[in-house]
Parts: C-alpha cells; structure tokens; sequence
C-alpha cells in the first residue's frame, strides 16, 4: 500500500544530507513552508545550497537557516528586501555565496530539470550581467531567427519544500490561490518533495480533473493544522 | 526664480495618461511601484485583464481592510483580489505566459532608457550594493509591448532618456514607449519620436532636457 503521510515534520526530513542541494516554495507570504523550514533546522543538515525566490527576511524561517550558519549558497531572484538583514550580512561578510537569477529562468530552470531538458536557449536576460557565469564568462547565446538567446541550465533538487493546501496518501496534491507559484515545479524539480497539506482526504476526494501536482512528484505529505496566520491564507483575526 | 511655461504631469496624471492607451480586451502586467497607480486610472467600459508575475490572472483592487487574503497577494506583496473570471497557475507557466509574447502590455518603472529603447531598471551598480532583479528581465522581454513610465529627469536635472545607458541593462531594444511627466515618446532603431508633451513645453526646449534629437 502507498502511503506518503508522515507522522511528523522529522519524520518526513530525516535523511537529508549535508551538501544537499534544497529547492523552497514560497513568494511573499504565500506558499511558504514555514514548519518544514523549521524541520529542516532542527534536522541538522549543513552546507546547504538552497533555492527560493527570496532570500529570507526577519529572523524565521529561511533567515533562521541561513542565521544557524546551515547554507553556503542561495540561488534566488530577489534577496534584497526590507527585512533580508540576516542574509544582508552573510553576503556582506563573503560567508555566502550568491547565484541571482532573474526569477521566469528561476522557474524555468526548475522546470527543465523537472521535465529532463539538458538545457534550454532563453531571451530572458541576454546582453545583461546576469548572462555571464559565476566566474565572469559569459554563458552560451545563441541566435535564432533573429532573436538572441542565452543557454541555461536545469536546476535539480536533492529535496523540495513546498507548501499545498489539501493531499491525498499518493501524493496528489492541491493548492490555495497565489501560495501555488513554486510549488507545482520544485515538485517536479527534485528527487525527494516533501510537502504540508492543511487537510488530508481520501483517495478519490480531490477532483482528478483539478489536481495540480500528481501524487508522482510527491514523497512525503505532512498535514499542518491551519494556523491565524499571514502565510496560512486565513484572514487576520480582527 | 525660473518661471516655468508648462506644468509636469501629477503621477496620478502620468497613470491617467499611461491608461488612455490600454485598450479593450488587452491582457496587461503592472510592475511594481508607480506602474501599479495605472490600474486605478482605467477608462469605465474596458475590460483589462491584469497579470500578476506570482500566478494570477484576472487580478482585482486591494480588498477592505480585514478582507485581507495573504495568500492572495500581488507582485508586490500586497493583498489583491480576484475578479471572477480569474485564474491561477504556477510560476513557470506565468513567466512561460510573459516570455512567451502573450501579455498585450507591460508597464516598468526605470532608472534609464535609451533612445533606441534598452531598459536598464534593475541595478544603479553600485559597489557593494546587493543586487536584486526579480522578474524584471523577464517582463522585460516578454510583452508585445514594453512601456515605461517615468519622471523625465532624475533629482539632478539629468535625463532618464538617454543615448546610451550607464546602469546596468535589464533588456536590450526592448521598450515601445516612455510615459513621462513631461511627454511621451516612442522608442525606435532610429531613435526618438515624440507622442505628446505638455502644454507650453516646446519641442526645442524639450529636445534641450532629454539632450537628444526627438523626431516630430
């Protein structure tokens, strides 16, 4: 029998090796898997290279990561925000390393190591800083009837974060809204996708015409109890 | 004191003006900032579908206070709502939407844009400063149409048209048009053509701020 709930968050997170590259769900408040964040530094894991659209900001979740000393690299669209302080002053000091990239190549990128593309030509970002290698070489372009494209490579996960709104025991999955944005393709981008669920049904409950995530991209689901806050999509208790 | 014959456009008049040229039936993304301002300015009787870099499609106003959904929040992280008719999707198939020409318009503030229409709006290169670039590359590129709106000069008197850009590039060619306080103008591979200024503002005066040729 198949059966992909966890009883806990450490139980979902065990195993996760040093080194392990980590692709985390999430733009703004939405979709961000706050207790796997959590997991994952009660876990232990370190020299992590993770992957989000942001860079963390307070001093929770991601920024408690990077804060704990956990991450030598952050490949991510935007870090610079009005709270990223934490990661501010890593890269400040060099104690991390940056890879930027501009945020539909971010996506893309998942989902080419998703989908097994070895790489793909994109618009996106030629003639800019961000066409050039961490090593200051320019990457690969290519002109094709007559527009000019830069070579990207896929980006794969040794583990994906993400947060979902209702799952089943094979994985499947749905989710609330705007808290969808990375999920659906860090899902497909790693080898081992561990996500939280505010309700678990039966097979058969959700709408096969309306699951986004296939249970196939999913190892493990954690249910969360809804909480009043920001990122659980509930309104602010008045 | 200089005395001025012509008076700059209010950024509520700006949006107003970047609004007239929406038209009916148009799919269109809003950067963040002033580009934002634009939806409020939409004429009664369109119907202007916006899109939301985070997944959305159909995006509507800010909700009532307490009405506040934060898992429905726009590229500025702010709290929207959904019109009905509204979609979601995930990241790769909005920015497949943007990079893939399916966006009618695209409105991005800027830090400069040169004649011939390269956008650069997403790093002044500062040493030191930690660079951050979002979907700006991608909205960039993607739009049928790219426009920018913006002050004409900077704080200094310094125009944000100019020959070439010093900041670093977001895209190249890649802008129609520039909104601004002052005129609008298009952007070609000859270089600039006026739209519309303001009243009182010559043409030689104004070819005098932006220090370029701008074709009639």
């Amino acid at each position: 029998m198949i059966n992909k709930i966890a009883a806990s968050v450490a139980e979902a997170l065990a195993g996760t090796p040093d080194g392990a590259t980590v692709l985390i769900g999430g733009f703004g408040t939405a979709g961000i898997p706050n207790e796997l964040i959590d997991g994952l530094i009660a876990q232990g894991a370190r020299d992590l290279t993770i992957v989000n659209n942001n860079a963390g900001n307070g001093d929770t979740g991601l920024a408690a990561l990077l804060k704990a000393g956990r991450v030598r690299k952050v490949i991510c669209s935007f870090p610079r925000q009005a709270d990223s302080y934490v990661f501010d002053g890593l890269y400040r000091s060099s104690r991390i390393e940056l890879e930027l990239v501009p945020q539909g190549n971010l996506a893309e990128r998942l989902r080419a190591a998703g989908a097994g593309v070895g790489a793909f030509f994109t618009p996106t970002g030629y003639g800019t800083e961000l066409a050039k290698n961490s090593d200051g070489s320019p990457k690969e372009t290519r002109e094709i009837n007559g527009r000019h494209y830069v070579l990207e490579y896929p980006i794969h996960g040794d583990l994906a974060l993400i947060k979902a709104e209702r799952g089943d025991r094979w994985g499947n999955l749905v989710y609330r809204k705007a808290a969808r944005n990375f999920g659906p393709v860090m899902a497909t981008a790693a080898r081992h996708t561990v996500a939280t669920v505010h309700e678990v049904v039966e097979l058969g409950a959700l709408d096969p015409e309306a699951i986004v995530t296939p249970g196939i991209h999913v190892s493990k689901i954690v249910k969360i109890d809804r909480v009043a806050t920001q990122a659980g999509g509930f309104k602010i208790a008045a | 004191m200089v005395i001025m014959s012509y008076q700059k456009r209010s950024k509520e008049a700006l949006a107003q003006r970047v609004a007239q040229d929406i038209h009916d039936g148009t799919y269109v993304n809003l950067g963040i900032g002033q580009p934002t301002l634009v939806a409020n300015h939409i004429p009664a009787g369109r119907e202007v579908i916006l899109q939301s870099e985070n997944g959305i499609l159909g995006m509507g106003p800010a909700p009532a206070p307490q009405d506040e959904d934060f898992d429905l929040i726009n590229a500025g992280k702010q709290p929207v709502t959904l019109l009905p008719g509204g979609a979601y999707f995930h990241h790769a198939d909005s920015f497949g939407m943007m990079r893939g020409g399916h966006l009618d318009i695209c409105v991005l503030g800027a830090f400069q844009v040169s004649a011939t229409g390269d956008l650069a709006n997403w790093s002044t290169g500062e040493p030191g400063s930690i660079p951050a670039v979002g979907g700006a590359m991608d909205l960039a590129i993607g739009a049928k149409q790219t426009w920018v709106m913006m002050d004409l000069l900077t704080k200094k008197g310094e125009s944000k048209v100019v020959a070439q850009c010093s900041y670093p590039l977001t895209g190249i060619a890649c802008v129609k048009r520039i909104y601004t306080d002052l005129a609008t103008l298009a952007c070609t591979p000859q270089g600039l053509t006026l739209i519309d200024k303001v009243d009182g503002l010559d043409h030689a005066e104004l070819e005098q701020l932006v220090g370029l040729p701008i074709q009639h």
